[in-house]
């Protein structure tokens, strides 16, 4: 199911019909995560992946337009590179360990570790968060500086248009002058 | 099935897998999207369908059959004869799945003001808008 609405995004044009869809592939794959025993990777998708992304998406879509342009050629060597990579990593698919199999090298690590001391030295129930703060808070803090990089990013980006557009072509910013070459013969 | 695991013996092999197949097949339908596409909309849908699948193999691998979620008994100690599923994968992914929004929303600003520099997010209308500016 996952893979057709895959398939879906791929073949449709309408892009609000193709950022619904990402939507529902999104909760999709929070359902997935769920059954993977990955509680709170699934909520985490559900609202960030499902809702905001969604949301982000729709209003960028109000303002770039929603109609994609007919490809002007058949993509052939795309499809080749992609089923060249995809064979590539089938062909190294073959050496990952089996699914499921509690004596894979993933689980004998820090797992382990993570299972039995975490309620003792952290004292939260939950082993998901009890990682995610502590033991590799390092992690989460340059997760929010990433997050704080990205708002800063896209204040520039979209604030910077705003005050170009107030201020007219005629200010001669560098944003314009784009503009003026599109208007030109 | 027996007839076709002995005639093919990686078939076993394949089915018990699935769940990388699921990934490649994922992570390849992004791509294609990605690199085949000329609507930047498009591409950073298609970006976020490889990332899912990035997702998804590392939530797969930190699943042990018959396990259930890390969350531990009320006085902080693992249940007694409960197996627990991996939680190292799930912390990593839920970094990695705020850190995709964040690029996202970084991509849809820029692509925002492609289109008010340009008029245009199809790659080759810009491009034939740069080559003329260009000459």
């Amino acid at each position: 199911m996952l893979a057709a609405a895959g398939i879906g995004l791929a073949k449709l044009r309408n892009l609000f019909t193709v950022v619904m869809l990402a939507g529902v592939y999104s909760l999709l794959s929070a359902g997935l995560f769920t059954v993977m025993d990955a509680v709170d990777v699934a909520f985490t998708e559900a609202a960030v992946g499902a809702g905001i992304s969604t949301v982000l998406f729709l209003a960028a879509l109000v303002l770039v337009g929603h109609r994609e342009k007919k490809p002007v050629r058949a993509p052939v060597l795309p499809l080749v590179v992609v089923i060249v990579t995809g064979a590539a990593l089938a062909w190294g698919m073959i050496d990952l360990p089996p699914f499921g199999d509690p004596d894979n090298p993933v689980h004998h690590h820090v797992a382990d570790h993570y299972l039995q001391e975490s309620g003792h030295e952290i004292g939260v129930p939950n082993v998901v968060t009890a990682v995610l703060a502590s033991y590799r808070g390092y992690d989460t803090m340059g997760e929010a500086t990433v997050v704080f990089t990205a708002v800063v990013g896209v204040l520039l980006l979209l604030g910077r248009g705003a005050q170009g557009r107030r201020t007219g072509p005629e200010a001669g910013t560098g944003l314009s002058e784009p503009e003026a070459g599109e208007g030109g013969p | 099935m027996s007839w076709a695991q002995s005639a093919f013996p990686w078939i076993g092999h394949v089915v018990a897998n699935y769940n990388y197949w699921i990934v490649i097949v994922l992570m390849m339908t992004g791509f294609y999207v990605l690199i085949s596409r000329g609507n930047l909309i498009k591409k950073l849908v298609g970006l976020n369908v490889f990332q899912t699948s990035v997702f998804l193999m590392y939530i797969t691998m930190g699943k042990i059959t018959g396990g259930t979620a890390p969350i531990l008994g009320s006085h902080g100690e693992p249940v007694p004869g409960v197996l627990y599923s991996n939680p190292l994968p799930h912390v990593l992914i839920l970094t990695a799945i705020v850190v995709g929004v964040a690029t996202t929303s970084v991509g849809l600003a820029l692509a925002v003001r492609i289109k008010e520099a340009y008029g245009t997010v199809e790659e080759d209308e810009i491009n034939a808008l740069d080559a003329e500016a260009d000459s």
